[in-house]
């Protein structure tokens, strides 16, 4: 459903590695739920005792429970933040932004603790809409605000789909399979009680979601590891067969001991690794079908990482320096032309047949030195990547963080909802409770696989149980 | 060639449970109103089950009765039966059944209507609608409404009201002129009744087919659609063996369909109902013969409700069922003739009498009359605003299976609300629409003219989100005072009202301020009815809460309640019912909170209205479906709207962008 009055936030910042991050907050409990997270660093700072348009210094810190009747409490960041009352800020609501140290962690954990204190992620450019919705901007953007809001909303029902994995989807489903059958079932006995019997259905139905809390319990930790979706900089590395793709790929992974996650559970043609070089998340594709001898096959391969490319923000283009240049690289250096690229002329180590002038006049990108087997040139290159984050030329796209983190909420609410069934179950109370918060858990993992409810509950009674007199 | 020529503030063509109501409503509002009907033995007329409620209708019907309704009044006085289903269930899905005596719910629905002032009776088929077109030069709306053709090829007024109904003529040629029409024609226009290859064009029980008013309504701009039901066979009580069947009686204590009754008032002796089943032989008759059903055949070309298949649909579809159960039902206390529940059929007789004769009990079973499939006409409810009055015909209202629903309760509320809304159109006055978090009557409408219903749509608990506080028992709790307002709940009932109102809210905040501390006495009275003792004091709400405690038994532990039982307010008015109130309240408290708090959430998008006039081809960012289904269903509010399939919550946030809401 859609709510207009609670409390959103959202990374007002870029999701880049760098500088200062801010997390924007609005709505009628913005400073409340902010305040709950925050410690100033002189008494009496605390948020709801500022004045609009003022800042405080403090520490945001989690509470992660109580120990001997001791908050434990542990600092996630310092920050400064910035307090604008209503009605005179950009959504005419109250509104708190928290700047922070940046780094996509320390952002998502921030963002993470609003979120359980009460806050709910903001819809795809929820702002502007609430500022217009509100008064704050006027007719004549309104366009301009719609064009936003639709076009937001179907990069993010893209990305969450294309992002998904098959094997998620197919949990999931699954999942929701068990809820509508065992909802639907206890709805018939409702609609129909001369008919369908409840007697000891409560106990199966308890077993069934202990096995449900499990698994909803292992997504969510999956989620907290980031292997839901892809996130980072969706890097592709390019060349032609035998220029050295897998040995530099290697290199970058041996060397740095990097969290290296082969995405178990999904057929896949491209091999895809997870990598953190000096703290910027990349999220390498390798083509698979190069590695292949068999030159048809080699073909399919460069058709693919062509495929590849299109969609990548980032672009490794392996030279062998110990050939010249060929139609393969030609063709490959034509099609990204505009792309973000960095051009790694490998085998420094051997005599160099390709000159630096012979490239760049086909293709102007930085070019790096570098060889895989000395391993050399290394150090250059990531000093290249760093800059070109830091320096914004280089990111990658929030939606897919953020789809990430709306999956986590949704499999958080059905597990809760979950837990809600099997504490109804516990007191005793009549089977026509349960279905209520099935149906919530139910609604909550369709908005993961993008599936509205519609009448599929009135749909299922008819289908598996035969109603009616 | 003379003509009969009348005029009144409304018609009501048809007097079904729909027509009934609508009439009944629009007379008691002061609207001098006639009602039509192909024949005045089948007023309120029970063609199909011989029963009035059941899980979720029982709803319906209280709520019907909480709005000033007669469904209610008429079942208490000619049930011979009750029961309320799903007892040990929550109080939500408490449902109420009673068995009717068919002929006596008739006849008694008949007189009332007889002795209503402004109501006029009439035995006429209703031929043809008298529908004005509204031009330009007498209508200023239209005028500035300019007619537009967009990308879409959809052409779309911004004002959608082209014609208005001015009366209706009958098959005489005899004209009734009126402001207002409320078309309650169930399953009689363009009827056929069907079993095996025999095809009669007739309503149900041989009365007649409305076979005009079709062609009018076409020629009008309305289009129709084929909807199809059907109904088991009734069987002489003489010979069945009802030794091999389960008797089925009503249950001990009654409660009233309305709130204007007591228990003591409609208590009465109750006749039983039968379970039997069907078993492999039956199926195998059925399998057998399936070839020369006409649903099979497709001789049928409606579209029938998978919630009340035939018994060959149910074999056809459930083949690992070994058996089916078969509820065998009186008619009345005055016939032998028994409802066969859970048989009906459209296979053709000699099938029918083989199959019912292979079920435990029915042997030697003769036939009184043959189970059969009815097809009809009807509407897509889409053209319907919530008011039930038509988008494009000013003063023209449709209600009951008209209207795509199926079911006597169903039909009932529906009638109701037309007739409500009708006479406020009269009136001057806004219509009374009722939201999802209203009533069951508010699921029941906003279903039928915001969603694409494929088949005859009945009411089930499952529809209503907010259910917990949708309950039977709370009906007048939530619409006496909207009845009273309208001006169909008398003075003195209504007084009554808001007494029993006040008792619960002061005896809910008076246990949950008066506390009970962990002493002896209140420990061994909590052993004694085992209950965990208190480790600290707690509230008489709080004990209430436990499920083996209840307001009644806590009596013990309440020192004020004698005292307060002697005051004026709860003399005379404090019954059982109030006391069922506070202890649900009280129980269900954090679930009810959290259902309070959903409402509240839904009630903020239901207030964003939406123009009349807005033209979807201006909202650019709508997906084509969606502008393709806002064009179409033209939802009064953003939350209507929100529920129409095909519109993503993308959209909502465009058109609340573009309407500034």
């Amino acid at each position: 459903m859609i709510n207009i009055s609670d409390t959103i936030a959202a990374v007002a910042t870029g999701m880049n590695q760098g500088g200062i991050g801010i997390i924007r907050v609005s709505g009628k409990q913005a400073i409340e739920i902010a305040d709950s997270i925050f410690i100033p660093n002189k008494k009496g700072k605390e948020i709801r005792n500022l004045s609009s348009y003022t800042a405080a210094y403090g520490n945001i810190i989690e509470n992660t429970g109580l120990e001997k009747n001791n908050n434990i409490e542990k600092v996630i960041d310092e920050v400064i933040v910035l307090v604008m009352r209503a009605p005179s800020t950009y959504t005419k609501e109250d509104v708190v932004e928290i700047n922070c140290h940046g780094g996509t962690q320390v952002m998502k954990q921030i963002l993470h603790l609003l979120l359980r204190n009460g806050a709910r992620l903001a819809e795809p450019g929820e702002f502007t809409k609430r500022a217009f919705l509100n008064g704050r901007i006027d007719l004549s953007q309104a366009e301009s605000v719609m064009d936003l809001v639709s076009a937001k909303s179907d990069l993010a029902v893209k990305t969450a789909l294309s992002q998904l994995k098959g094997s998620l989807k197919e949990k999931i489903e699954n999942l929701r399979g068990k809820l509508i059958h065992n909802i639907a079932y206890i709805e018939s006995a409702l609609d129909d009680p001369e008919h369908y019997d409840l007697d000891g259905f409560s106990d199966t139905l308890d077993e069934l979601l202990m096995e449900m809390e499990k698994e909803i319990s292992h997504l969510i930790q999956t989620a907290e590891d980031g292997k839901i979706m892809k996130e980072g900089i969706h890097t592709v590395i390019l060349g032609k067969p035998n220029a050295g793709k897998s040995s530099i790929l290697n290199v970058m992974i041996g060397k740095e001991r990097a969290i290296v996650t082969d995405i178990a559970g999904t057929t896949r043609d491209t091999l895809e690794e997870f990598i953190s070089i000096h703290g910027i998340p990349l999220n390498i594709v390798d083509t698979a079908g190069i590695r292949n001898t068999d030159d048809v096959v080699e073909k399919i391969g460069v058709d693919k990482s062509i495929e590849a490319m299109e969609e990548a923000d980032l672009i490794l283009f392996i030279i062998d320096a110990s050939v010249t240049l060929d139609e393969n690289d030609f063709q490959i250096m034509d099609k990204i032309q505009d792309k973000q690229v960095i051009i790694l002329r490998n085998k420094s180590d051997l005599d160099y047949v390709v000159k630096k002038e012979e490239i760049l006049s086909r293709l102007d990108k930085p070019i790096i030195d570098i060889s895989a087997k000395e391993q050399t040139g290394f150090e250059d290159f990531y000093k290249l990547l760093n800059d070109m984050f830091f320096h914004g030329s280089l990111s990658y796209n929030d939606e897919v963080y953020i789809t990430n983190m709306r999956h986590k909420e949704a499999l958080e609410e059905s597990l809760r909802s979950i837990q809600l069934v099997r504490k109804s179950i516990a007191d005793d109370m009549p089977e026509d409770f349960y279905s209520i918060d099935m149906m919530a858990a139910y609604e909550r993992l369709g908005y993961i696989i993008g599936e509205a409810v519609e009448d599929d509950l009135v749909d299922t009674i008819f289908r598996e149980f035969c109603m009616g007199k | 060639m003379n003509t009969i020529e009348e005029t009144y503030d409304a018609v009501v063509v048809g007097a079904g449970h729909a027509g009934c109501e609508a009439a009944l409503a629009l007379a008691r509002m002061g609207q001098e109103t006639i009602i039509f009907t192909v024949s005045m033995d089948s007023v309120a007329m029970m063609p199909c089950n011989p029963n009035i409620g059941g899980s979720s209708k029982g709803h319906l019907v209280r709520e019907v009765d909480a709005l000033g309704g007669e469904m209610g009044k008429n079942i208490d006085k000619t049930y011979i039966q009750s029961k309320m289903l799903n007892r040990s269930k929550g109080p939500a899905v408490h449902s109420l059944r009673a068995q009717a005596d068919k002929a006596e719910y008739t006849r008694n629905m008949r007189m009332t209507m007889e002795n209503t002032e402004h109501l006029t009776l009439r035995q006429a088929e209703v031929s043809e609608l008298i529908i004005e077109n509204i031009s330009n030069a007498d209508n200023e709306v239209v005028e500035n409404n300019i007619v537009e053709e967009n990308t879409d090829g959809l052409k779309k007024s911004g004002n959608n009201v082209k014609q208005k109904i001015c009366g209706v003529r009958t098959k005489s040629g005899a004209s009734y002129y009126a402001k207002t029409v409320i078309l309650c024609t169930g399953v009689y226009l363009n009827a056929r009744c069907i079993y095996g290859d025999v095809v009669n064009h007739t309503g149900p029980n041989g009365l007649s087919a409305a076979t005009y008013l079709s062609d009018s309504m076409l020629n009008a701009g309305i289009p129709l659609r084929r909807f199809k039901t059907g109904t088991p066979a009734r069987i002489d009580k003489r010979s069945i063996d009802f030794s091999k069947m389960e008797e089925q009686k009503g249950d001990e204590t009654i409660v009233p369909f309305s709130f204007t009754n007591t228990e003591e008032g409609i208590k009465r002796e109750q006749i039983s109902c039968f379970l039997t089943y069907t078993n492999e032989k039956t199926h195998m008759i059925i399998r057998d013969n399936i070839d020369r059903s006409p649903l099979f055949s497709g001789a049928i070309e409606g579209t029938g409700p998978r919630y009340c298949p035939s018994i060959e649909d149910k074999v056809m579809k459930f083949a690992d069922k070994d058996r089916h159960q078969v509820f065998v039902e009186p008619e009345g206390e005055f016939t032998n003739e028994m409802y066969i529940g859970g048989m009906s059929s459209s296979l053709p007789e000699d099938v029918q009498y083989a199959m019912y004769r292979s079920v435990p009990g029915l042997e030697n079973a003769r036939i009184v009359r043959n189970a059969y499939a009815i097809e009809y006409d009807c509407i897509s409810a889409l053209l319907l605003k919530p008011s039930l009055e038509f988008k494009e015909v000013e003063g023209l209202f449709s209600a009951g299976q008209m209207n795509g629903s199926s079911g006597y309760e169903e039909a009932a509320a529906q009638g109701l609300m037309a007739g409500i809304n009708a006479a406020r159109k009269l009136q001057g006055k806004e219509p009374v629409v009722l939201d999802r978090s209203e009533g069951y009557i508010g699921v029941l409408i906003d279903d039928l003219v915001t969603k694409e219903t494929k088949e005859p749509y009945r009411m089930m608990t499952s529809r209503a989100e907010y259910r917990l506080l949708l309950r039977q028992d709370n009906a007048d709790l939530r619409l006496t005072e909207i009845g009273y307002e309208i001006g169909l709940i008398e003075e003195e009932r209504y007084q009554h009202f808001c007494k029993k109102r006040e008792l619960i809210e002061k005896e809910v905040a008076r246990l949950s301020e008066t506390m009970v501390g962990a002493n002896k006495g209140v420990q061994t009275f909590l052993e004694e009815n085992g209950s965990t003792i208190l480790k600290t004091a707690a509230s008489l709400a709080d004990l209430i809460k436990r499920p083996e405690l209840s307001y009644e038994l806590v009596a013990p532990l309440d020192a004020e309640r004698e005292t307060l039982m002697e005051m004026p307010l709860y003399r005379e008015s404090f019954t059982k019912d109030v006391a069922e109130q506070i202890n649900i309240e009280l129980k269900y408290d954090g679930y009810i909170r959290r259902q309070r708090s959903q409402v509240e959430h839904f009630k903020k998008l239901e207030k964003k209205r939406i123009p009349l006039d807005i033209d979807y081809n201006n909202v650019h960012n709508l997906r084509k479906e969606a502008r393709q289904k806002l064009n179409e269903i033209r939802p009064e509010n953003i939350g209507q709207a929100s529920r129409i399939s095909g519109v993503s919550p993308a959209d909502i946030s465009v058109l609340m962008i573009y309407l500034n809401v």
